[in-house]
């Protein structure tokens, strides 16, 4: 045992790129896998999830009209960072989950590798699931794939890091911005990993994290009509009843996996699911490019 | 008026052209079509009527809980025992047959769709019933090369797919529907509207003389509670529905929580914009069928007019001289560019939403048009001076009535235009190409239309944001509906 004593870290959220307290003040006891305690973090209210969506509204505009080139390179800064921290998470996930050191280390890996996967997606997207079409009549027809918007996401609550990492990655890629309520008994490396998007030149509001009691706060963010959509990877049989129910108060769209491995190729299913299809339309004309009338 | 708008409308003397009834065979009685058969359904016998005229077309047998739950069984003996285990290549080959089988009995299926929906017979012709050969011929090709849809090398179907579909394009919603479901390899269970089962139950007698096996499309007649049935059904593996947007959100709650996919085609309230650069005579044309199409039963229907306010008056003005030449009447005259309102109810609740426009404070102007003393009709009708506010902006009035409202910049434009829980679709009328595309890019809506409008094509996504639904059909990403990635959950 040294005789230093430590610096105890206090966990707050991360909306629209800052750290704020949970306006309400409170916090709740984090402890590791054998139930000794870890660290406080903040518990996020109803308010705190209305602000993450004002602040994901407000950060979705420029994020999805940056172009695919800039996206992708912010999202493997974002994987650079992780990288520059890969240490600091090991230990994190040794403590958080009691995972032995070596295979903290490749989960660790894994995550920063996702991230690299996905930031390669962001300027494939449109020509992978956009099309032209070959319509009959003289009309050009393309359809493009657009973000659907403010996607509310619960992570998984047992994959703290790599589940994490595999929800958020394909919901920005495509341009959405979230709001993700991290694992509640867990939260310990999504608050750290926001550190990491706070350094990694994602615009404020892009990526936003709650922690606290899901069950507190995903019933406002499921009926919010600001939220184009859900992802309730990380919830119970019984929550994904109620929270799809209140979804469809708004038609939002809902994604919700059961049993994921996020060991496995991440497949295209999480990108698919937040993606709307825009199809545009423009007479071509009957060949008078010289004047006359083409419509 | 400042423009030369006050000459009255032109009288114009067209003979009658009437398509010939007979044509369509209407049977005195229709049955709904499960496991390969027509068989009688457990519920009481429906009268399905002719909106042009409110005459008795024919009678219908009506299902209930019994019949859908005997259509879910076959459909999935019909796909372990048949569809699933024919080839890619075979399956295509029966869509195939099935598109050209709507070709040959083109001119039977438009008939019976104008009689049994009220539809002017030169749209049931020229565009519902092509189209939907289409969309089988399309969907035929996608059969065998189902590993280049982007979902992986062997994207599976999802089983028996549950699909209710409305009473505006009978026979084309079907097409739209059934189509993908089977080229990708599932089965169906389909419902269409109680006012307009007839064209289906051709198609029904089309699937059975291309001798698609026994389960694999079924065919449930009845209403609502028919539909609530089989989309609540758990054989049903995907739920596809086409209809008003609270429906959509009751079937979608009633659906949480049971891991089935759904997609959703809802309602919608696009804004059609004409900027001042457009080609006026060209717009008034793409205003015109952007709202009175199908009698405005559409749900991606132009029905909210923004024009840039420099040009409203003379638009407007040109806008009402066109409408003034549009005939509504008989349904199978040929001549007839306004048919009728599907029913009495939807007749009465154009009524009553288009009332509160005037309730409101907006401007109503009205088709002089003669109306016919039998069947449901409703004038082609605009409401000028139309603030946001105002319900008839807001929500959708499915029939002939249009709102304009007036910017000044395409910020405006794009404002109000997605100033609306809708996101289906919007028309974008310029000269200007980038204004096009910034247009197209900013506005919140499934299908953008530049200079033109209305337009349907099985290559071409077609589907909504917001509370217009989620999912596509046609393209790539409505196949995709019906199908799953090997190794995702």
């Amino acid at each position: 045992m040294s005789d230093r004593i430590d610096v105890a870290k206090t966990y707050k959220l991360f909306v629209g790129g800052a750290f704020p307290r949970s306006e309400s003040g409170r916090t709740y006891q984090v402890t590791d896998s054998s139930g000794k305690f870890l660290a406080n973090a903040a518990q996020a209210s109803r308010k705190d999830g209305r602000d993450a969506v004002a602040a994901a509204r407000k950060g979705f505009g420029g994020w999805a009209s940056a172009t695919a080139y800039n996206r992708g390179q912010v999202v493997y800064r974002v994987a650079e960072m992780l990288e520059g921290r890969r240490a600091q998470f090991a230990a994190l996930l040794h403590d958080t989950e009691g995972t032995e050191e070596s295979a903290a280390k490749n989960t660790v890996d894994a995550a920063v590798d996702r991230l690299v996967h996905f930031a390669g997606w962001t300027d494939k997207i449109a020509a992978v699931f956009g099309s032209s079409n070959p319509v009959a009549g003289p009309y050009f027809s393309f359809s493009t794939p657009e973000p659907t918007g403010v996607v509310a996401a619960l992570a998984p609550q047992n994959d703290s890091l790599l589940g994490l990492v595999s929800v958020i990655a394909p919901i920005i890629c495509s341009g959405n911005s979230v709001v993700l309520i991290a694992s509640e008994t867990r939260p310990l490396p999504a608050i750290t990993l926001a550190e990491v998007f706070a350094t990694s030149d994602l615009p404020g509001g892009v990526v936003n994290i709650l922690t606290g009691s899901p069950a507190e706060i995903m019933p406002w963010l499921a009926s919010h009509a600001d939220v184009n959509a859900l992802d309730l990877t990380g919830a119970t049989g019984d929550q994904r009843i109620e929270w799809e129910a209140a979804a469809a108060g708004t038609v939002k769209r809902v994604y919700s996996p059961t049993g994921t491995d996020f060991s496995a190729a991440p497949g295209t299913g999480r990108m698919r699911a937040f993606l709307e299809t825009k199809t545009v339309w423009h007479p071509t004309g009957a060949v008078s490019l010289s004047g006359g009338g083409s419509y | 008026m400042t423009t030369a708008s006050a000459a009255q409308p032109l009288q114009w003397d067209y003979a009658p052209a009437p398509e010939s009834a007979a044509i369509g065979r209407i049977k005195p009685r229709y049955q709904p079509y499960i496991n390969g058969h027509f068989v009688d359904g457990g519920g009481v016998d429906d009268v399905t009527i002719n909106p042009g005229t409110e005459e008795a077309l024919a009678t219908v047998s009506q299902c209930d809980d019994a019949n859908v739950d005997a259509a879910v069984k076959a459909a999935r003996t019909g796909y372990d025992k048949y569809w699933s285990k024919l080839s890619g290549a075979e399956r295509g080959k029966y869509l195939f047959r099935i598109a050209r089988a709507i070709a040959e009995r083109s001119r039977e299926l438009a008939v019976v769709e104008t009689l049994d929906n009220g539809k002017p017979i030169k749209e049931s012709r020229d565009v519902d019933v092509p189209t939907a050969a289409a969309h089988f011929f399309y969907h035929a090709g996608w059969a065998d090369k189902l590993q280049h849809a982007g979902l992986g090398a062997h994207p599976q179907p999802l089983g028996v797919a549950g699909q209710v579909i409305p009473w505006n394009f009978p026979l084309l919603m079907a097409a739209w529907k059934i189509a993908p479901a089977l080229a990708a390899g599932n089965t169906v269970v389909i419902k269409p509207a109680e006012t307009t089962p007839l064209s289906l139950l051709v198609l029904a007698e089309i699937f059975a003389e291309a001798d698609l096996p026994p389960g694999v499309v079924n065919i449930l007649t009845g209403a609502g509670d028919v539909g609530s049935a089989l989309v609540n059904h758990p054989g049903v593996d995907k739920v596809a529905f086409t209809g008003s947007t609270n429906v959509g959100k009751k079937i979608q709650a009633s659906l949480a929580g049971t891991g089935r996919k759904l997609t959703l085609e809802l309602g919608g309230k696009a804004a059609n914009i004409v900027f001042d650069d457009a080609p006026i005579d060209q717009a008034v044309e793409g205003i015109v069928n952007g709202i009175f199409f199908n009698q405005g039963h559409v749900c991606c229907a132009g029905s909210r007019l923004l024009v840039q306010e420099s040009i409203a008056e003379e638009v407007l003005a040109k806008l009402k001289d066109r409408i003034g030449t549009l005939r509504l009447g008989n349904p199978m005259d040929k001549n007839t560019d306004i048919g009728a309102i599907n029913s009495a109810a939807q007749l009465a609740r154009i009524t009553a939403l288009a009332d509160t426009g005037e309730g409101e404070g907006a401007t109503r102007w009205t088709s002089s048009c003669a109306i016919p003393d039998r069947g449901f009709y409703f004038p082609p009708t605009i409401f000028s001076n139309v603030s946001q506010s105002m319900r008839i902006s807001r929500e959708e009035i499915f029939g002939p009535v249009l709102s304009v409202l007036t910017f000044r910049t395409p910020d405006e434009a794009i404002a109000k235009a997605n100033n609306t829980p809708y996101g289906l679709s919007a028309g974008v009328w310029t000269e200007k190409g980038s204004r096009i595309l910034g247009m197209a890019g900013a506005l919140k809506a499934g299908v953008v239309w530049a200079n033109t409008f209305n337009r349907f094509d099985p290559t071409a996504a077609f589907g909504g944001y917001k509370e217009s639904g989620f999912g596509r059909e046609g393209g790539l990403s409505g196949l995709a509906a019906y199908l799953r990635p090997e190794l995702e959950a």
